[in-house]
């Protein structure tokens, strides 16, 4: 760590800005956008929760009490955009620009000015996305899916379109940042098999962003166009096709969901071998089932599609793909389990985060399995099993990671320690509540709920009560998660070490707590067994 | 409900109203959304087992699977506890045990692969139908134009089908009145009773041609076991084979706009003796002269005036 001594007195002749608005608006550190993209995601996050507050309250009983049919399609429309768009993605971006120039010794991004551009479009973006519930047309109210001919019938199909393409501009500039940062700025001996996992994961999820956005960017021109310049792509009555925009959106959106996942599994394969004091199991193999996941992710796209009336080949041909998918996902929940095994461990909260993520995920997978299975997805298709489905696998999967790596890498951002009683506090009522929240909602599917429908009949009252319940107290956990983050970065008095876990390998933890405004401008000497993963030559 | 297909008077339609009734609290109550299921429900189709069955091996393999991967964790996390002095150990790979978790799942996904292609192929093949209907999807209703049956075209039997006025008017934001209350023969019909069902004939191999008027649905009743989007321009090809009566009741399964859960899909079906006299009641009546086949008007009542407005659908004023 001599090195790292030296960098601090280097360090001080240039902090960070004092002007807040020059700091916060004009920074071109990878450390001060990372925190911008992680404090707009929480935002985010919590805009997103109280739509899905509303959604839970008014689905508390049978009858509507609270909204009309409208504006309850609004709210699950803008909770899904807002959850997707506005917090999983930026979260991973803010996580990545934080990590990956202090995980792979270099100093910044590689492209910084790029880095405040593709932050500061999102602000923008959401404003005009969350703008139109104010105004005389409503939001977007045909699902974030934006199915035609439904979506183009909404007053708003101009903003949600714009928002989404700055959305998409954002996303491609950040995953351009991430991989020019990492193909060319890792300090001498820093391989990319030597690269911790999460930095792989972005890596390879970078490439996903580069090559869908743009489809969904074209996709959703197609639906201005078709709305307000008079082409019919969609439109069977002028010779388009309404299921062409599904096989385009599940194009993005299939490998869109990985895009949620792949950074959060190189999350947790950073953060369970630090708590089991043992090297990851088979790196290797982590890092090729990353790849065959996202190879995959660009040929199953039409599941999503089972009950469009797909020709029997094109059914077996998409089930077969999907089922594919279970084998490198099972490689990498048996490596997880292999890494504990053996292992000296201790259940710290970014531990218990992530320990429940694999069970939780899996149990989401579980179900993904169950989807992929074309007969029976006839049942299940578009109903609550669904919902169940991607909501284990985006909140106690992607969401779960998140707050998981919060934890891990907040003494080291802040330079003091969380509250471990208050981050348990929050963990075990997340992981209570979030399991009555959503597993209930698999026994609706399978009754027969459909998922969108802002009422439904006495019969799916009990379990949905049940998960309106999960829901708030989820919803309200929450708030302890933003009381541990307030009094870690302003209140706390206890100082983090440098390397703030016992277990912990990889550069940043070779940093001084809180990391310095300006970290590896000499590039770090690499040893291998300083690495998250030890040897990877055995 | 279960006076649906009775007329007074014959003693075999007595008896056969008898049967049906027990069909009804047998099968029929299993069929529709229950309090409380956990479950898909089995179906009363010949088709519709495959899905349950594949739903239930898909989710005993889950469960095996799950016990042996959580319990692995759980053995870990409660011996290789720092706490209990556990050391840790160096190594990080085993080739051996790498090759058994990655082949081990691909048998069980060929043997699921397999099992699930059966099902596709079988629901694919609409082949050898004795009857066609054709659904069309609207906002927010449902249209069933009766087109074909055992051979024979059908002419102008079609109506629309559409909430029920009960559930409607329940259903209206703050209405004050009580969803439980909506139940026809004490089985609750909230947002899933119609005013005109459609009918079909048990035992016979229905074909249905789906599609849609204006935006996207989906005609989905899980006593058959399957749904089917109904997409305007497209014309989408399913079928069923019910094999006991009774009345299936099921929902619109893809987000169509603002009364998207207000758009229920009940099937009746009717044992064929029965059902054949529907019909030619149906057709009867859509064919006195001058007076083309109508929409339905709308039932006052749920389910007893339904099964009436099922019997006299159109024109009511040339009755008799």
């Amino acid at each position: 760590m001599a090195h790292a001594a030296t960098h601090d007195h280097h360090d001080d002749h240039h902090g960070a800005p004092k002007n807040f608005f020059v700091r916060w608006c004009m920074s071109t550190n990878h450390k001060d956008i990372g925190t911008l993209y992680l404090v707009f995601s929480l935002l985010m996050f919590f805009i997103g929760g109280s739509f899905a507050m509303v959604i839970r309250a008014e689905l508390f009983k049978p009858g509507l009490q609270l909204v009309q049919p409208y504006f309850f399609n609004e709210m699950t429309t803008m909770h899904a955009l807002v959850m997707i768009f506005g917090a999983v993605m930026p979260a991973f971006v803010g996580l990545g620009n934080w990590m990956i120039p202090m995980m792979i010794g270099a100093p910044d991004m590689a492209l910084p000015r790029m880095n405040n551009l593709s932050f500061w479009i999102l602000p923008f973006a959401f404003t005009l996305l969350l703008s139109t519930l104010f105004l005389p047309g409503g939001g977007p109210a045909g699902g974030w899916t934006m199915y035609p001919p439904l979506s183009l019938q909404g007053d708003s199909v101009a903003y949600l379109v714009f928002a989404v393409h700055l959305m998409g501009i954002s996303s491609i500039m950040g995953a351009i940042n991430i991989i020019a940062t990492i193909l060319n700025m890792r300090a001498p001996g820093m391989d990319l098999l030597k690269m911790p996992v999460f930095v792989w994961s972005w890596l390879i999820t970078a490439f996903l962003l580069i090559a869908v956005m743009p489809v969904l960017a074209g996709a959703v021109t197609m639906l201005l166009t078709d709305k307000y310049f008079g082409t019919s792509f969609f439109n069977a009555a002028g010779g388009g096709d309404p299921i062409l925009f599904q096989h385009i959106f599940w194009f993005f959106g299939h490998p869109e969901v990985y895009i949620m996942i792949l950074p959060a599994f190189g999350l947790v394969s950073e953060i369970i071998p630090t708590f089991a004091r043992k090297p990851i199991f088979g790196y290797k193999a982590m890092v090729f089932a990353i790849a065959s996941i996202a190879f995959l992710s660009f040929i199953v796209w039409a599941h999503h599609m089972f009950a469009v009336g797909l020709p029997l080949g094109g059914e077996i041909f998409f089930m077969y793909a999907t089922m594919l998918i279970a084998v490198p996902t099972g490689v990498k929940v048996f490596n997880w389990v292999s890494t504990m095994w053996g292992g000296s461990m201790t259940f710290e909260t970014p531990m218990l985060f992530a320990v429940a993520f694999v069970i939780l995920f899996t149990i989401g997978g579980f179900s993904g399995l169950m989807l992929a299975l074309a007969p029976a997805d006839f049942q299940y298709h578009d109903s609550y099993f669904v919902v169940a489905h991607f909501h284990y696998v985006l909140v106690t999967g992607a969401i779960f990671a998140i707050i998981a790596s919060t934890y891990y890498w907040l003494p080291k951002w802040t330079g003091h320690m969380y509250s471990e009683t208050w981050g348990k506090i929050h963990f075990w009522n997340s992981v209570i509540w979030v399991n009555v929240l959503f597993f209930p909602q698999h026994f609706l599917g399978l009754a027969g709920m459909p998922r969108r429908i802002p009422d439904y009949n006495v019969a799916f009252a009990n379990f949905n009560m049940i998960s309106s319940i999960g829901g708030f107290l989820f919803g309200a956990s929450q708030l302890i998660f933003v009381g541990v983050i307030v009094h870690a970065v302003w209140f706390s008095k206890k100082k983090a070490p440098d390397r703030v876990w016992e277990g912990a390998r990889g550069l940043e933890w070779t940093l001084p707590s809180p990391a310095p405004y300006h970290t590896f401008e000499v590039p770090p000497v690499i040893h291998d067994d300083e690495l998250a993963h030890g040897h990877t030559d055995d | 409900m279960t006076s649906g297909g009775i007329r007074p008077g014959t003693i075999k339609r007595a008896v056969t109203a008898a049967l049906f009734a027990l069909t009804m609290f047998g099968g029929v109550a299993l069929a529709n959304p229950q309090p409380g299921q956990l479950n898909m429900t089995r179906g009363v189709s010949t088709w519709s087992p495959e899905a349950y069955f594949l739903n239930n091996v898909a989710f005993g393999v889950c469960v095996v699977i799950g016990i042996l991967v959580f319990g692995a964790m759980f053995i870990a996390m409660f011996r290789f506890r720092k706490s209990r002095g556990a050391v840790a150990e160096k190594w990080s790979h085993n080739t051996t045990l790498e090759i058994v978790w990655t082949t081990i799942p691909v048998i069980i996904l060929i043997v699921l692969a397999y099992l699930a292609t059966g099902g596709l192929r079988t629901f694919a093949d609409t082949t050898g139908s004795e009857m066609t209907v054709k659904v069309t999807g609207y906002q927010w209703k449902w249209r069933y134009d009766y087109v074909e049956y055992k051979g024979k075209a059908i002419d102008k039997v079609g109506f629309m089908s559409k909430l029920d006025k009960e559930s409607d008017e329940t259903r209206q934001l703050n209405s004050g009145l009580d969803p439980n209350a909506v139940k026809v023969d004490g089985y609750n019909t909230y947002l899933i009773n119609v005013d005109k069902p459609l009918v079909v004939p048990v035992g016979i191999k229905i074909r249905f041609v789906i599609t849609a008027g204006d935006v996207i649905h989906s005609w989905w009743v899980p006593a058959l076991g399957w749904k089917m989007d109904a997409i305007p321009g497209i014309v989408n090809a399913a079928w069923t084979n019910i094999t006991e009566p009774g009345v299936y009741r099921g929902q619109c399964a893809e987000l169509c706009g603002q009364d998207h859960g207000f758009m229920p899909i009940v099937v009746k079906a009717l044992p064929k003796a029965e059902f054949e006299k529907w019909l030619a009641d149906q057709e009867a009546e859509a064919n006195k002269p001058a007076q083309p086949a109508a929409p339905a008007a709308a039932s006052t009542a749920a389910a007893p005036a339904t099964a009436q407005a099922t019997d006299a659908p159109v024109s009511q004023g040339h009755q008799g």
